[in-house]
C-alpha cells in the first residue's frame, strides 16, 4: 500500500438526530457469514465510546447504532467494523421502502384479524351443519349464529379495509378491479347472513365471508414480505454502491458521501476512481472512460475546461473537478427530455389481473340478476329469490381468481429472487413473459462493466501471477485488470507505485516493473488498430511480457445468446460504440443485426421503429445512454453495476458478472404467465360448476366453504410450480 | 345447553388475548428479525 495522508471521513450527512440528544445511523453491513457475527458486530460498535446502542439486524443484514451527540464520529463505527473484517456502508432508509414496511405491517395485522375470526366462526359453523343433521334446537342455532354475527362483523370491518377501500376508489373513477366483487360479496353475504338469522333461518354465510378475507389476506401478505425482501436487498446494494468522493474544505481534503455533494463544491479524482459528481475540470490532464455514460469505450483525454460525468473511470492522473447543478449538461438534459417523452409515449399494459376481472365482474353481475329475475318469473317469493341470487354471489365470489395471479407472483419474484434478479415493477413479470425481442447494449451489458486482461492464456502463468501480484499495489485500471487474474491476493513486499508510469518491486533478488513500455525498458509497441484495447508492461529479469486489456465479454453471453435465440427470441444489438468496436462482439456472438454509433435519441427511434412493427421488446443497458430506451422498452432489465440513473428505469436489476440471469429471467417469467393462465382457468371451471348449483338454489353454507377453500388451495398449489423455472440453467 | 353462555365467552376471551398477544409482538418488532432471533438463541454472551 502506498503510504497517504490520512484523510478525514465525514459521514455526518447519515447521523440523524434522535431523542434526549443522541443521534442513530443506519448501516448496510457486508460480510456476515454467520450466527456468531452479530455478537462480534454487536460487541465492537457498543466499545465504542457513547455508543448507547447497537443492533444487528440479521434478517437484512443492517445495524442500526445509536450514540450520544457529540460523544462520536460516525466514521469511528465504519472503521471499528473494518477492523473486524465486515464493511459497513452508512444510509438513509427510503421513504419508499418505510411506506412498504408500514403497509406490511398493517396487511399483516388484518390478517391475524381475519385468521383469528375464522377460526372461531368456523367452530361455530360446523357445529351448526352438524346439529343442522342432528338435533340442534332452534335457539341453540340462533344463539350461535348472533354470536358468529358478533365476531364476524368488526372482524370483517376492520380486516375489510384494505379491499373496500380500493373497491371504493376503483369504483369514484369509474372503473372495476378485483376488490369490487370481492367487497361486494363480503357485505352482501354478511348482510344477508344477518337479516336470515333474525328470521331464526338454518344458513348463515358468516363463515364464507371472513374464510374469503383470511385467504386474500394471506395471499396479499405474502406478496408484499416478498416484495419488501428484494426492497430491502435493493436498499443494501444501493448503500454499498453509492460512492464518497474527496472535497476540498479550504486546503484539506474530506471525504464525504455523494449525496452529500453540492453544486460548486471542488472535488480531487484520483486515478482509478470513478467520477464522483458531473462536473467541469478545474485541473489537471487525464484519461477518461466514458463507457458506463455513452458506451464509447475509446478513452477521451480530458484538461482543464472539459465536462466530466457520475460513473465515468479516471485513468491516468488526478483531476480537480467543479461540480455543477444537476441537468447543467448538454447530455443530462438530453436524456432527460427523452425519459420524459418515452415515458409520455409508453402505454401503461394493462395488467392480467385487471383486465380478468374487467370481464368478470360483468358477467357474475348479470348472472346474479338474471338469477333473481328468473326465480321471481318462476314464483318464488322475492325473500327466496333474493336469497338465492346472493348466493350466486357469494359462491363466485373471486377468491380462486383473486388468488390466481398474486399467488403464482410471489413464488415467481421469489424464483427470481433466488436468480439473482430484483424486480423494480410489480408487473415486470406478465411483460417479461410476452418478449419476443431482446435489443442489447454493448458495453457494460454484453462486456463486463470494468476493462479485464485479454491474452491471460498466451502468458507464462508464473509470470502472469508475479505480474498480478505487483499489480495489486496499483491503483491504475489497468494494473487492476492484471491483478484481476491473481490467485494469492498478497502484494509483495516494498511495491511502489510511480505515479503515471507504473509500480516496481524487488522479487526474488531481481527487480520487476509492471507499467508502460518505457517503464519497463521494452521497445514502445505501435498502437493497437482497435482503439479500445490498452497494452501494459512487465518485466522480471530478462522475461518480460505485455498484456492487452481490454472490455471483454461476459463469460456466458455466448451461452445466453444462443440459449435465447433457442427460444425464439429475435437478438439485436444497439450500441453507443464506434462500429469498429461493436462489429467483433456482434461476430463473437453470432448476432448480424447490430448498430454502432448511436445517440440515446437513436436508440429510442430504433426501438419505436420494432415497436412500430409489432414487437415486444426487452432492452437489457447499463448506460446513461440507455436510460431512455429502457424507458420506451415494453419492459427492461439492468445489470446492478448500471449507471443511477438507468438503474430507476430498469424494470429488474441483476446481480453478479454473469448474463445468465437474462435467460433466466425470461425462462421464470414465462412458466409464471403459464401457470397465471392456468390458474385463471381453474377458476373459471369452477365457477361453471358451481355458479349453476347456485343458480338452482341448492348452496348452503357448507357446499361454499368447501367450494371455495378447495379452489383456493388448488390455484396456490398449481402456483407452487411457478418456482421452478429457476433451476433450468441454459 | 346452558354452559355454552358461559363456555363460549370464555373460549372468545382466550383466542383474544391470543390475537393481543400477537398484535403486541408484531408492534414491538419481534417479527423483524425472524433469522436473527433464531441464532441469536444460541449465543451465550448476551446476557448483560
Amino acid at each position: 500500500m502506498s503510504v497517504t495522508m490520512p484523510e478525514t471521513v465525514d459521514l455526518s450527512l447519515y447521523a440523524k438526530a434522535g431523542v434526549g440528544g443522541t443521534c442513530d445511523m443506519d448501516l448496510a453491513v457486508e460480510g456476515i457469514t454467520c450466527g456468531a457475527c452479530i455478537g462480534r458486530i454487536e460487541n465492537a460498535v457498543r466499545a465504542l465510546p457513547g455508543v448507547t446502542e447497537a443492533r444487528l439486524n440479521y434478517t437484512n443484514r443492517r445495524l442500526h447504532v445509536a450514540w450520544a451527540d457529540g460523544a462520536l464520529e460516525p466514521a469511528a463505527i465504519v472503521r471499528a467494523l473494518a477492523d473486524n473484517g465486515y464493511r459497513g456502508h452508512p444510509f438513509v432508509p427510503m421513504r419508499a421502502e418505510q411506506e412498504e414496511a408500514a403497509e406490511a405491517r398493517r396487511l399483516t395485522r388484518c390478517m391475524a384479524v381475519a385468521g383469528f375470526a375464522t377460526m372461531n366462526v368456523m367452530l361455530l359453523s360446523v357445529s351448526v351443519w352438524s346439529g343442522n343433521v342432528s338435533d340442534i334446537t332452534p335457539e341453540t342455532r340462533d344463539f350461535f349464529h348472533w354470536a358468529s354475527a358478533l365476531i364476524a362483523l368488526p372482524a370483517a370491518a376492520y380486516a375489510g379495509r384494505p379491499f373496500f377501500a380500493s373497491a371504493w376508489q376503483a369504483l369514484r373513477a369509474r372503473s372495476l378491479n378485483m376488490n369490487v366483487p370481492i367487497s361486494l360479496g363480503v357485505i352482501l353475504a354478511l348482510g344477508m347472513s344477518i337479516v336470515e338469522t333474525a328470521n331464526h333461518a338454518e344458513h348463515a354465510y358468516f363463515d364464507s365471508a371472513l374464510m374469503l378475507l383470511f385467504f386474500l389476506l394471506v395471499g396479499r401478505a405474502l406478496d408484499h414480505a416478498m416484495r419488501r425482501k428484494t426492497r430491502a436487498v435493493a436498499g443494501n446494494l444501493a448503500a454499498l454502491r453509492a460512492g464518497t468522493a474527496h472535497r476540498f474544505a479550504g486546503d484539506e481534503l474530506v471525504t464525504v458521501p455523494v449525496a452529500a455533494l453540492n453544486s460548486g463544491d471542488r472535488l480531487l479524482v484520483k486515478p482509478g476512481e470513478r467520477v464522483p459528481a458531473d462536473g467541469i475540470v478545474q485541473g489537471g490532464t487525464s484519461e477518461i472512460d466514458d463507457s458506463l455514460i455513452t458506451g464509447e469505450t475509446a478513452r477521451r483525454k480530458v484538461s482543464a475546461g472539459a465536462t466530466i460525468y457520475a460513473g465515468s473511470l479516471n485513468y491516468s492522473g488526478a483531476l480537480t473537478l467543479k461540480v455543477t447543478a444537476t441537468g447543467g449538461t448538454a447530455l443530462i438534459d438530453e436524456i432527460e427530455t427523452l425519459l420524459e417523452k418515452a415515458a409520455g409515449a409508453k402505454s401503461r399494459a394493462m395488467r392480467l389481473a385487471d383486465r380478468a376481472a374487467r370481464f368478470y365482474a360483468p358477467v357474475v353481475h348479470t348472472a346474479a340478476a338474471l338469477t333473481l329475475a328468473g326465480w321471481l318469473l318462476a314464483g318464488a317469493s322475492a325473500h327466496d329469490a333474493i336469497i338465492i341470487a346472493i348466493a350466486v354471489l357469494i359462491i363466485t365470489c373471486p377468491c380462486a381468481l383473486a388468488l390466481a395471479i398474486p399467488a403464482v407472483q410471489v413464488v415467481a419474484s421469489g424464483a427470481l429472487f433466488r436468480a439473482g434478479i430484483l424486480l423494480n415493477a410489480g408487473d415486470a413479470i406478465e411483460r417479461l413473459a410476452e418478449v419476443d425481442t431482446v435489443v442489447f447494449d454493448k458495453t457494460g451489458t454484453l462486456t463486463l462493466p470494468e476493462p479485464h486482461l485479454l491474452n491471460a492464456a498466451a502468458v507464462d502463468p508464473a509470470l502472469l501471477q508475479r505480474a498480478a501480484r505487483l499489480a495489486l499495489t496499483s491503483r491504475h485500471p489497468l494494473a487492476m485488470a492484471v491483478a484481476r487474474e491473481v490467485t494469492l491476493r498478497v502484494p509483495f513486499d516494498g511495491a511502489v507505485e510511480e505515479p503515471g508510469e507504473g509500480v516496481r518491486a524487488v522479487v526474488d533478488g531481481t527487480e520487476a516493473r509492471l507499467g508502460s513500455a518505457a517503464f519497463c525498458g521494452m521497445p514502445q509497441q505501435a498502437p493497437s488498430d482497435d482503439a479500445g484495447v490498452s497494452t501494459i508492461c512487465f518485466r522480471h529479469g530478462a522475461a518480460t511480457a505485455s498484456f492487452a486489456v481490454s472490455q471483454k465479454l461476459r463469460a456466458d453471453a455466448v451461452a445466453v445468446v444462443a440459449a435465447l435465440r433457442q427460444r425464439g427470441l429475435d437478438i439485436h444489438i444497439l450500441s453507443g460504440d464506434r462500429e469498429a468496436a461493436v462489429a467483433p462482439v456482434a461476430q463473437a456472438l453470432g448476432i448480424t443485426q447490430w448498430r454502432g454509433g448511436l445517440k440515446p435519441a437513436d436508440k429510442i427511434a430504433a426501438i419505436e421503429a420494432m415497436k412500430a412493427q409489432g414487437r415486444r421488446v426487452l432492452m437489457v443497458g447499463d448506460g446513461l445512454n440507455d436510460a431512455p430506451a429502457l424507458a420506451a422498452a415494453h419492459v427492461s432489465l439492468s445489470p446492478i453495476a448500471a449507471a443511477d440513473m438507468t438503474q430507476a428505469q430498469a424494470d429488474a436489476v441483476f446481480l453478479g458478472e454473469r448474463l445468465g440471469p437474462v435467460t433466466d429471467a425470461i425462462a421464470i417469467a414465462r412458466r409464471a404467465r403459464r401457470l397465471m393462465m392456468e390458474n385463471l382457468w381453474i377458476a373459471a371451471v369452477y365457477n361453471a360448476i358451481a355458479v349453476p348449483i347456485a343458480i338452482a338454489g341448492l348452496v348452503t353454507p357448507l357446499i361454499a366453504a368447501v367450494a371455495m377453500s378447495g379452489s383456493s388451495i388448488l390455484v396456490t398449489v398449481n402456483a407452487l410450480r411457478a418456482s421452478r423455472g429457476a433451476g433450468e440453467r441454459p | 345447553m346452558n354452559i355454552l353462555v358461559y363456555l363460549l365467552p370464555v373460549a372468545l376471551t382466550l383466542g383474544l388475548i391470543g390475537l393481543a398477544g400477537f398484535l403486541w409482538a408484531l408492534r414491538s418488532g419481534q417479527y423483524n428479525d425472524v433469522e436473527g432471533a433464531a441464532l441469536r438463541v444460541l449465543s451465550d454472551d448476551d446476557v448483560t
